[in-house]
């Protein structure tokens, strides 16, 4: 049994391996305030959205419709969805309760299992129960598939036959156990028998046969009783370890389906949250890896829009069939804002959410990377020149074709004639291989280096200024100019002074 | 329960150690005295290791007199190269072990039908080492003269009538006992034990049931049960109870325990000691060859002063950096015509005394017929080792110290023959230079007169150009940092004494490198 809520056929793997520039990503993206919008402070939550938010780039085009269309359903049926969360989490808590359960005396192990079981057994009841009362409200496939699995496999004969097995294995007769002679005519594979014959109970039949030789323990002696009780141990070991396991393996099956479900109820935090400040939001249309799409209206950097009272602004850019983007223009103009809302965007589409945008299409990227400049390196191992590229080395070690990677202000730690140049040939290569790239740079003979060679597959924004130095935070197509600008930084902080 | 009542086949076998029954020395207990000095004591702990049922030690602690002798070895080692022979021999020694340890099992137990169990497992375990091994080494392309014997030996002992029988006999009793099943009844405290009949295992039925939940690995839920290895007395009982259920095999047991003490074969149990002397050795060489050092067999002369070795390193350092994961650096070295002796000197931490254990380790070693570290090497037989290495600094007795170490070296000299090999390392420090280098000059005197090969270690450069048989070698350094060791000792007179695109380079991150890098 699988809910199969994150994937049509698998299980959503929390131990999966984060991405290795996961910290990169985080840090460059703000991912934190996303994934605690996501969880409102629940510890569980922020994990799940964590993993499902960065290991979303592994996922395919059909994982993310499936997943698109299970959201639309929770965005629907949200206490619904809510109830049944609620439901494992109980069940879960529930073998907790049992301390005989996690005993080292197997006795103990298997009245407790029988005991946890027994709660298990009606939680899945209620479960069945919102399935037979609900199922129609939910139309995505894998809400559909969830239902129906619940239907079949739970039935009312499979209830009653597990109810038997519960009381039968309090062995109120005594127990029958086969062995065979092992190493050094030890006793060895001791096997718990059950009787096949129904009617007659087998300790009846073994009296009508001519009996075997039979010795009594006395009440005095001890380790003979202790000797005795171990072999009993022994008969009921693996039928207490199964009835133990299948408490474990309905538990997990509940963890399983409070982790996927938990997954939706991030995103149906998130949604609240943006709702109710009025910030657009809409399902993106992904595209296959192999094509060159980036479409939007109304594009907003999520996080910004967290951390602000006020609405914020949007971009609208067509990028399609551009391999690189090439944003420059005045400091403090929602560069670095616009390319975080593209990296956002990127992952939040690729792990089946809604993206911040009036509209979104883009297409599916194998990896996303980002390459940042950092503050001075302290240890005095590395220069930064030197530091900056050996984190770009990791990224070539890790990069694939058609990954996307998003550059901000990189290889500016030396002169701008060779800085130039490093990004140039980098850059250059890059394309070559088929990777995206988003590049925010001063670098102007870089930035202007490629304007002067009319490709066809390059977009050049720039950072809006009007005449009066004002900034809009907005991005328009334009070509690169020489200054960014920083004389009005100048002039803004120190005056007019001079 | 050793035997040799087989003793009727050709016994042109001997010992895979020794060529000839003459050739046998007793087994010295003592490491001999060079042995701490030249690391040697290190160097057989770290071979022997894990050995210690075999004592192994006294076979490292004889040197041969003999070319033949050492030759003898070198096929029996170079046999063993072959990696499939390797393992059936080391699979052999591991079956071989667990039988002893069955024996000495069955020796501690009490009840009857366990002892002889064990026993029989015992016994079955060697009768198969034993096939095995014929098995084996008749499939393997043997050329050495001790293993074309030994395997001589083992066919016939196979084939025998003795060993067949009791072959077929070990069989048919595990075979039967195998057939043994029962049914236990526990109620309350009474146990019923009756002969089996099939029902339903109820665990299966229970995991059945609950199938459909199967999510992936759980805890295992299962008591661990100590399994002792002897039995208490309601097992005993049941086992009794059993015991009479199936009366004839019980019987047959215990006729089979009576009839069978002494089935071990002597020379068999020789054998499998003596071999771990190679399977030890060959062990340890792979350590270093891991690493990519090499090994070679050494030519040996006892005449011939002439020797080389190129690509050698100290085993007992190198052992230490592998486990470090450090680098090792060999050195190559020669003596040809009239030469004789090293002279040593040069910057300290360089590795000189390293390269003089590593010479008194290559001949010692070559001496007791194992391969030696180098690509390639020719080494002389000697007839002793002698060295002569600083002792513990004593600063309180510095005329005491000077005294000594000249007893020392007079000592040697007095036993050394002109086959002998002499090691001397950093000696006479404990004065003014200028009575080092008069001491120093007279001591290589003697030394020149009595013909030995030498390594001295020194300070005193006047040593290097002494004479036509002196040679002169020097620890070396980096030329653009003087700092950095190079662990290179060469055979060189004593002489007492932009950038942006290029760190780019360094990343490789140039666009050329990029297209090589990224994977499509």
């Amino acid at each position: 049994m699988k809910a199969f809520l994150m994937y049509k056929d698998r299980d959503f793997d929390l131990q999966r391996r984060l991405p290795l520039n996961k910290q990169a990503l985080t840090q460059d993206l703000g991912l934190d305030t996303l994934f605690n919008a996501m969880s409102l402070g629940d510890k569980f939550l922020f994990e799940v959205a964590e993993k499902a938010v960065l290991t979303g780039l592994n996922d395919d085009l059909e994982t993310i419709l499936y997943r698109q269309h299970i959201l639309m359903d929770c965005l629907k049926n949200s206490s619904i969805v809510r109830n049944i969360y609620d439901i494992a989490i109980e069940s879960i808590e529930s073998r907790k309760k049992s301390w005989g359960y996690f005993s080292k005396y197997l006795p103990a192990v298997l009245s407790g299992s029988i005991e946890v079981l027994q709660i298990l057994v009606d939680m899945l009841k209620k479960l069945k129960n919102i399935a037979d009362e609900h199922n129609d409200k939910f139309e995505s496939e894998g809400f559909t598939a969830f239902f129906s699995m619940l239907k079949r496999e739970l039935s009312d004969e499979y209830f009653a036959s597990v109810q038997n097995h519960l009381i039968e294995l309090k062995f109120p007769n005594g127990v029958l156990i086969s062995a065979a002679l092992g190493k050094g005519n030890k006793g060895t594979n001791y096997i718990l028998r059950k009787s096949q014959d129904k009617k007659q109970s087998w300790i009846k039949r073994i009296f009508t046969k001519p009996p075997g030789y039979t010795f009594y323990i006395s009440d005095r002696d001890e380790s003979g009783a202790k000797a005795l009780s171990e072999l009993h141990d022994r008969g009921i070991n693996l039928v207490a370890n199964a009835l133990a396991q299948s408490a474990d393996h309905i538990v997990s099956f509940f963890s399983m389906l409070r982790t996927e479900l938990a997954f939706y109820v991030g995103c149906l935090n998130l949604h609240g949250r943006l709702a109710q400040k009025g910030e657009p939001m809409s399902f993106p249309l992904p595209i296959a890896p192999g094509e060159r799409k980036h479409s939007f209206n109304g594009l907003y950097d999520v996080c910004l829009a967290l951390s602000l009272e006020q609405r914020v602004v949007g971009n609208d850019v067509n990028a399609d069939n551009k391999d690189l983007m090439i944003i420059t223009g005045a400091n403090q103009g929602g560069k670095t804002t616009f390319l975080r809302s593209i990296g956002l965007s990127q992952l939040m589409m690729q792990c089946g959410m809604f993206a911040p945008a009036e509209s979104f299409s883009s297409n599916v990227c194998d990896g996303l990377f980002s390459h940042y400049k950092r503050e001075e390196d302290t240890t005095m191992k590395s220069g930064k020149l030197d530091e900056e590229l050996s984190r770009m080395s990791n990224i070539v070690d890790n990069i694939t074709s058609n990954s996307m990677l998003l550059f901000n202000e990189s290889f500016a730690a030396t002169n701008e004639r060779e800085g130039s140049e490093i990004a140039g040939q980098i850059t250059s290569a890059l394309l070559e291989k088929r990777i995206k790239v988003f590049f925010v740079t001063h670098l102007y003979e870089f930035a202007h280096g490629f304007y002067d060679k009319k490709m066809e597959n390059v977009i050049f924004l720039r950072a809006e200024r009007q005449s009066d130095g004002k900034r809009t935070f907005k991005l328009i197509e334009g070509e690169p100019l020489q200054t960014s600008y920083g004389e009005d930084l100048y002039n803004r902080i120190f005056g007019n002074a001079c | 329960m050793i035997n040799n009542k087989q003793g009727v086949f050709p016994m042109n076998f001997h010992s895979i150690l020794f060529k000839n029954e003459d050739s046998i020395t007793e087994e010295k207990h003592e490491a001999p005295v060079f042995f701490v000095d030249l690391n040697l004591d290190q160097i057989i702990d770290a071979i022997t290791i894990g050995k210690q049922e075999y004592n192994l030690k006294p076979f490292f602690y004889s040197s041969l007199n003999d070319i033949d002798a050492i030759e003898y070895r070198h096929e029996i080692m170079q046999d063993l190269e072959d990696k499939a022979l390797f393992e059936n021999i080391k699979s052999f020694a591991q079956k071989m072990r667990t039988m002893r340890e069955h024996l000495a099992q069955a020796d501690k137990l009490h009840y009857k039908y366990q002892k002889e169990s064990w026993f029989l497992d015992a016994v079955e375990i060697y009768c198969d080492a034993v096939n095995c091994l014929v098995h084996n080494l008749d499939i393997a392309d043997l050329k050495s003269r001790g293993f074309l014997a030994f395997h001589e030996y083992l066919r016939n002992y196979a084939n025998s009538d003795g060993f067949t029988l009791l072959l077929t006999e070990t069989k048919k009793i595990k075979a039967d006992l195998s057939t043994i099943k029962y049914w236990l009844i526990i109620r309350d405290n009474s146990v019923t034990v009756r002969k089996y009949g099939s029902e339903i295992d109820y665990s299966a039925d229970v995991e059945e049931t609950f199938e459909k939940f199967k999510q992936g690995a759980v805890k295992d839920y299962r008591a661990e049960f100590s399994d002792r290895t002897e039995m208490n007395h309601v097992e005993a009982k049941i086992l009794d109870f059993v015991a009479q259920l199936y009366p004839d095999i019980f019987l047959n047991l215990d006729d089979y325990y009576r009839k069978n003490a002494n089935y071990l074969d002597e020379t068999i149990g020789i054998f499998d000691r003596e071999i771990q002397f190679y399977i030890a050795y060959l062990e340890y060489v792979t350590l270093f060859k891991r690493v990519g050092l090499k090994f070679c067999y050494p030519q040996i002369f006892n005449k011939d002063k002439e020797v080389y070795d190129y690509e050698a390193f100290d085993l007992a350092l190198a052992y230490k950096l592998i486990m470090e994961k450090s680098s090792v650096v060999c050195n190559d070295f020669y003596l040809k015509d009239m030469e004789r002796i090293f002279v040593v000197s040069g910057p300290n931490q360089g590795g000189k005394t390293t390269f003089a254990r590593a010479f008194g380790q290559l001949h010692y070693l070559a001496s007791i017929g194992c391969p030696v570290p180098g690509r390639e090497a020719q080494l002389f037989l000697c007839d002793n080792l002698f060295t002569h290495f600083e002792k513990e600094e004593n600063i309180k007795d510095l005329r005491g110290k000077l005294e000594d170490d000249l007893v020392r070296i007079y000592n040697i000299l007095t036993q050394a023959t002109s086959n002998s090999v002499v090691i001397i390392n950093e000696i006479l420090t404990s004065t003014t230079l200028k009575d080092a280098v008069f001491l120093s000059k007279k001591v290589m005197e003697k030394i020149i007169q009595l013909d030995l090969l030498c390594v001295w270690v020194t300070f005193v450069d006047e040593l290097a150009s002494f004479s036509e048989k002196t040679v002169s070698m020097v620890s070396t350094v980096v030329p653009e940092n003087p700092a950095l060791r190079t662990y290179k000792i060469v055979r060189r007179p004593a002489d007492g004494v932009s950038y942006a695109i290029s760190i780019a380079e360094k990343y490789r991150l140039t666009y050329d490198r990029l297209k090589e890098r990224i994977k499509s």
